[in-house]
Order: structure tokens, then sequence, then C-alpha cells
């Protein structure tokens, strides 16, 4: 993302609603500037800012006298007053920056918008999580964080080294090097993105397992990590398999996703069609 | 769209915060499914949602590319959920927010009478999505906990401003804009109303949910987290 000095007049606007907090008031230049290895190309500032169109000149000058004045202009703070922001045009590896984190553009991987994966929100439809089976969503950066692909890799590594299943309709796994090393391919390392999930699958047995792992490597990552865990509800609607586990470890089950299961298959049948298969580190 | 789980709160907290979101998948049912998450949309509306979005638009407050300076002495901020319907353009995830459980139930009922096919999912405390499928006659498929916040979460702001920034799950919201926020009300500078829709216009695919948001600012009013 980009800031033209030449509109900018530094109202100051934009550097509030940067969630990486990227956005700042150069002393030197006194224009708005943005950080380039600190901004994850989300796209908030161009996409949620609203714009108006005014005479650069003119509004500098309104503040200069008001700022002479010590009037303080209560101007609506979600709008930049000389539409200054303009896209670049990304190119690889900067471009997974934008994928990862400007929510509105699907991921070529997967065609699913956010983050990128379904999960079991269509579990009704796809069977992803089946009954003896857990899903784990492990998503790093959010809220307002941020992190790097090097701190994920820490964690899929340890994943790939326990022989877990990598979901395959996952736009991180599509990064792995190797599934069998949990590797993230080198040019991406250093990129830094709004938030990642990294999504596995184990039988139930070795869902206490898996979490005592992600505690392990919470402690070595520089960003905060939001732990989901989807589970298959038995023929009652009702889970009694996984809900005690998590409360066995000390968690307190506040929110939920509710899949209510009103999903079915309506796409016409195609001949070819092959279920891809989830790809499971080591094999 | 795991937006909608890591909301920060206690269960008691999600009482006003009822998601109802469709959502077709690839290879299974995305074909004719954009007529149905139209009418998804649809049929939210009689029921008072306080948001209604679709993930590649956003909410019934937006952005304006065009703004006419008078906006800000006049701004128009009245939520347009006809205009939400009415946009959406492309097969994605569009979700309906409710304040009451009572809505989100009646609501429920409608959508499992309608019979689309797409998959549905409640997003709210665990209990409270319960009580809808309870009350909808309809069993639990499956369940997705939110285990909460992790890792350095000395990273992580206050309480009302992480209450405020998660309601737009994908980080859209900044935590310096709800903080801003929270300080403009405390200030007297703007109302809560006012406030929430500075915030709702970020966030990318509608499920900011503006009711509870006005009942945090109201709080943070009085006291800081």
């Amino acid at each position: 993302m980009r800031i033209d000095p030449q509109k900018c007049v530094a109202c100051g606007n934009c550097t509030y609603v940067c969630p990486m907090g990227a956005i700042y008031v150069d002393p030197v230049i006194k224009r708005a500037t943005v950080d380039r290895d600190e901004c994850v190309e989300c796209y908030a500032c161009y996409n949620g800012l609203s714009q108006e169109h005014l005479n650069p000149t003119i509004v500098r000058t309104m503040r200069k006298v008001f700022q002479f004045l010590r009037i303080r202009f209560e101007p609506e703070p979600d709008v930049c007053p000389t539409a200054a922001f303009s896209p670049e045009d990304l190119v690889w590896p900067r471009v997974v920056r934008r994928a990862f984190s400007d929510p509105r553009v699907p991921h070529e991987s997967t065609g699913v918008e956010g983050r990128g994966t379904e999960e079991v929100k269509t579990n009704d439809v796809s069977g992803r999580v089946v009954v003896g089976e857990v899903g784990f969503t492990i998503e790093f950066g959010r809220p307002g964080v941020g992190v790097r692909f090097h701190e994920i890799q820490k964690m899929t590594m340890r994943m790939a080294q326990a022989g877990v299943t990598f979901e395959k309709k996952n736009p991180v796994t599509t990064l792995l090097k190797d599934v069998a090393t949990g590797e993230i391919r080198e040019d991406i390392l250093d990129e830094k993105i709004m938030s990642a999930i990294v999504e596995i699958k184990v039988p139930v047995a070795r869902t206490e397992e898996v979490i005592r792992m992600v505690w392990e490597v919470e402690k070595q990552v520089d960003t905060v990590v939001c732990l989901g865990v989807g589970t298959r509800c038995d023929e009652n609607g009702e889970d009694h398999v996984v809900a005690p586990i998590l409360e066995k470890l000390g968690y307190h089950l506040d929110r939920a996703k509710t899949n209510i299961g009103l999903g079915r298959i309506t796409n016409k049948p195609v001949e070819t069609s092959k279920q891809p298969e989830p790809v499971a580190a080591g094999s | 769209m795991t937006n909608t789980l890591h909301r920060f709160g206690s269960a008691e907290s999600f009482r006003d915060d009822f998601i109802v979101f469709a959502i077709a998948s690839r290879g299974k049912n995305e074909e004719e499914a954009l007529p149905k998450l139209r009418r998804f949309l649809e049929m939210a509306i009689p029921f008072g949602p306080v948001n209604l979005g679709d993930a590649r638009h956003g909410g019934a407050l937006r952005p304006c590319k065009e703004l006419n300076p008078s906006a800000h002495w006049n701004r128009d901020m009245t939520p347009d959920f006809q205009e939400v319907v009415k946009g959406l353009d492309h097969i994605t995830t569009v979700a309906a927010v409710f304040d009451s459980r009572v809505k989100a139930e009646e609501f429920v009922k409608k959508v499992k009478e309608a019979d689309m096919g797409l998959s549905i999912n409640i997003s709210t405390s665990v209990d409270g999505a319960e009580q809808c499928c309870h009350a909808a006659g309809i069993n639990r498929h499956s369940v997705g906990y939110s285990l909460g916040f992790e890792g350095k979460t000395e990273r992580l702001p206050n309480s009302q401003v992480l209450t405020l920034m998660t309601m737009c799950g994908h980080g859209m919201v900044a935590s310096s804009l709800a903080k801003k926020m929270i300080d403009w009300v405390k200030e007297g500078r703007r109302t809560p109303e006012e406030a929430v829709t500075y915030m709702s216009r970020f966030c990318s695919c509608g499920v900011f949910n503006p009711a509870r948001a006005i009942r945090v600012l109201e709080d943070s009013r009085h006291h800081t987290k």
C-alpha cells in the first residue's frame, strides 16, 4: 500500500485504522507514511476509509490556520480527505501478505475468503471431521498482532514431527515445502501477515497430546495464538467426548461455532470428480 | 470465516450476540448457491438483525469512495439491509447478526423450513447455540469450540478494546481505532451509536455487532478495564 505524498495532508486519520500500526506521520516530510516491513497489505486503510476528493493544498492551508488558532476541527475519523491511498502491484513473495491479510480476497488454493478454510462450518456436507476425530485450527497473529511465517513454521514442524494429518484444503498446507517435515517454503518465511490457520486432524485420543504440543510451541513464538477445536456431535446432537477433555485441561468453553446440519450435497455429480485426501505428515 | 469464533468475552457477554451464517462448500453445493444465499439474507430482515453482510462487500454500513464533505455534519448512519441483499454478486459466506436469542431462534426455524441445502452455523455461546437448535427442533451436527487467546497475550490490548476489535475477527477493526472510539465516547465527542458506525464500516464481512459494541462503549464510559 502506498500513500501519495502529493495528496496526503497528514490529518492522521489513517494512523488509527491500521490494524498493524504500520502507518505514521513522518515528522520530516510531514506526510503519512507506511512502514512497508510492518504493513501486511490487509487493505483496511484503502477499503475501510471513506474517501473525499478535496484539494490537498486547500486542506493543508485550512489545517495550518486552524492549528495556529488552536481550533480543533472534529472531522469524521474514518475518512481520507484527499483519497491519498493507492494499492501497489504486489509480486511474489509480498503477494502472500495480502492473501493472508485481506479477507476479501479468496485464497487461490481453496477459493475461500477470509482465512481460506471451511473447517467444520461445512462439515455436514464435507465430512471433514468424522466421529472419533478432532479437527484443530491453530491460528497465529490474531487479533491485531500479526505473524511471520517463520513463527508458524515452528508449529508446523512440531506437528509434522508428531505425525499429525494436515488438512489439504488449507492455505498454509499448500505452502508447506514438505509435509513430512512441516517446513514452509523459504522465500516467504520473513513475510508478515495478519493471521494464518494451521489446520490438522487427529483421532480423539490424541486431543490432549496435541494441545500440550501447542502449549509447548506457544512459548517459543512472538505472537498470539487462538486455538479452535472442531468435533462431530453424536446422533443426539451432543458432544460428550471432546468437551470433557478440554474442560479437564482447564478451558472454559464460552464460545463455539455450531454447524446445525442443514447442508446437503446438491451439485450435479461429476464423473471424474475425486475427493482430495488429507495430507498425512510422514506419509 | 473463522472470524466469528474467537470473539473476546465470557459466555454471559454473548447474551446479545448471535450470528447465523450460511456457507456453500466448494465441490459440494456451490452450484446454484447464489440465489439461496440471497434468499437467506432476505429471510433474515423481518427478524430484526442488527447487522447483515457478506464476506466480499461487508455489512449494512459501508465506506463511501465518493464522500461528500457535508457528511462531516450530516452523515447517513442508517444501515441499509436491502442494499446488502442487492449487492450480493458472488458465492460467499453471508451472515445475519442478532442481539437476542429469541430473534435468532425464530430465524433458525425459518431457515430450517426453507430447506436450502446450504450449511448453516450459529456462532455464539455454546449454550446459546444449543438453545437455538432445541427451539428449532434440530440436533447439532458439529461444534467448533473457541479456546480463546494464548501465546504472547501481553501483546493484546485491554479487555474493552479487545471486545470491540474482535467483533471483526479478520482483524479489520484496529485496536487503536477501538481505543480512540472509547476515548471519544468518554470525552463526549461522539455518542456510542456514532462511534460504532465508524468501526462497523471496517468489518469486511458484516459480522460486527453494533448493539453489543454500544453496550461495551456505554460501559467503558464509566470505567475502563
